[in-house]
């Protein structure tokens, strides 16, 4: 499990639950590293500004890691985190590696809506 | 929310949090600003060996620890803050928000750090991810087995190079003049490494590939012989960019970006000082970051004890 404020995909079940329960996901798929911490802190921040958004995570190297690692949207990646952004359940963006405040919100605000 | 203060830090790195530290310590009002997540560069280092005192830690340790002290003491800090613009020029500085909040201080301490440096060829972008790396401990092992290249002459590249062999079927080091800039006992290492081979006096032009990266193109500097390096990955160390664009035209810098200081660490203009890897100086670590900020914060309290006596 990754130490993060944010809320964990920690099975299928609770990323299928997740998906069905919200239109708008974006799950950060890493490690506990350096090119991911930021990507998670960048999350956190941006909770309170886009409640329309469920910010997860989910522990790259754990069996649920593989969900987001044999997506279609995310094979050929080589950089950590594998950041996926889902709309009624359906991948509409993903990133390979450290991504910015200013480019998660760019994709979050032409993807999923933007903040408040 | 406060917005005026004695001090603000622009930048929560080891040199901007330590400046937190030493001028909320003596009971200024202080506010620490960044425009990114807390720590800088160390959360990009998975282990931190070599900073006195705590035995070997990782980098977010270390600064969250840093963070924690700095508001025991009463310090204000602000990560991803959004900034507008920056005015150091007035004898009240003045840093804007996007949200036209307006913070105000006596003395600014620039400590905004360096990011590390990009080649700016064809595909960098586009392979970035997808075969083009910046963290070897990050993304080593998605090349295992696999050939990969090193981009680089100094002792980043050339220890990465060495971890890499952990993973990657070979290495091969691309670096641009024909002598390397390390210490040599990492030279012999990497040189010692049978996985391990070298390009040197090389031009990078550009990367190519289809979905992923495939190969890294580079010309020599001195025959012009084209090269075509057919890698799985490549990791790239060529050094680091001062953060300075935010005050460039307002403060004294080097051709390179860095922050020009005097012996208290104060710029060219009064009142604002600069700690840490974005002014001008030789070595670039967590400990001569702390150092800066301890200089620079105990020069902004002279500084503020002048002006009112
Ligand atoms: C991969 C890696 C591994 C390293 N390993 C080690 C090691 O093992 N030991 C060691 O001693 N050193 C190491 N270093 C070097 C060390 O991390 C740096 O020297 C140190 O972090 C510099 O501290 P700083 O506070 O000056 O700048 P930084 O750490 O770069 O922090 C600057 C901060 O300023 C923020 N900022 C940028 N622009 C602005 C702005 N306009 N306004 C406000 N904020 C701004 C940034 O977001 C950042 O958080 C490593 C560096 C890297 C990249």
């Amino acid at each position: 499990m990754l130490q993060t404020a944010l809320e964990h995909i920690e099975s299928e079940q609770d990323f299928g639950d997740t998906l069905a329960a919200n239109e708008n996901v974006m799950i950060c798929c890493g490690r506990m590293g350096p090119m991911c911490l930021p990507v998670y802190d960048v999350m956190e921040a941006l909770t309170p500004s886009y409640p329309h958004v469920a910010f997860r995570d989910m522990a790259f190297d754990e069996p649920v890691g593989r969900i987001i690692r044999s997506l279609p949207e995310t094979a050929g990646f080589t950089g950590l985190p594998f950041t996926v952004y889902f709309k009624a359940g359906k991948v509409v963006s993903a990133t390979s590696s450290i991504q910015t405040m200013e480019q998660v919100t760019a994709i979050l605000d032409e993807h999923l809506g933007a903040q408040d | 929310m406060r917005t005026d203060y004695d001090i603000i830090v622009l930048g929560a790195g080891p040199a901007g949090l330590t400046a937190g530290i030493y001028a909320a310590r003596a009971h200024r009002s202080v506010l620490v600003l960044d425009t990114g997540t807390i720590g800088g560069q160390t959360v990009l280092s998975y282990h931190v060996a070599n900073y006195p005192g705590v035995g070997e830690t990782s980098g977010r340790a270390l600064s969250q620890s840093m963070l924690q002290q700095a508001r025991a003491f009463g310090c204000d800090v602000k990560a991803f803050a959004r900034i507008a613009n920056i005015d150091l020029t007035a004898r009240r500085k003045t840093i804007t928000l996007k949200d036209g909040t307006a913070l105000t201080a006596t003395a600014v301490v620039l400590a905004s750090g360096g990011v590390p440096r990009k080649l700016g060829v064809e595909g960098e972008q586009r392979f970035g991810g997808r075969g083009i790396s910046y963290c070897a401990t990050c993304d080593g092992d998605f090349f295992t087995d696999r050939p990969i290249a090193v981009v680089g002459g100094g002792n980043s590249a050339l220890e990465e190079a060495v971890a890499l062999t952990r993973y990657a079927s070979h290495v091969t080091v691309i670096h641009e003049f024909e002598h390397f800039q390390a210490e040599p006992w990492i030279i012999a290492e990497a040189r010692a490494n049978e996985k391990i081979s070298f390009l040197m006096n090389q031009r990078v032009l550009g990367f190519s590939g289809g979905a992923e990266l495939a190969a890294v193109q580079s010309v020599d500097k001195q025959t012009g012989v084209a090269t075509e390096t057919h890698v799985d990955g490549c990791f790239v160390f060529i050094g680091y960019v001062p953060n300075s664009d935010a005050f460039a035209d307002q403060v004294k810098l080097t051709e390179r970006g860095e922050v020009v200081t005097d012996d208290t660490l104060q710029t060219s203009l009064p009142g604002v000082f600069a700690a840490g890897d974005v002014r001008q100086k030789r070595v670039r670590q967590v400990t001569t970051a702390v150092a800066d900020g301890t200089i620079a914060a105990l020069a902004a309290l002279e500084f503020l004890s002048e002006l009112a006596a």
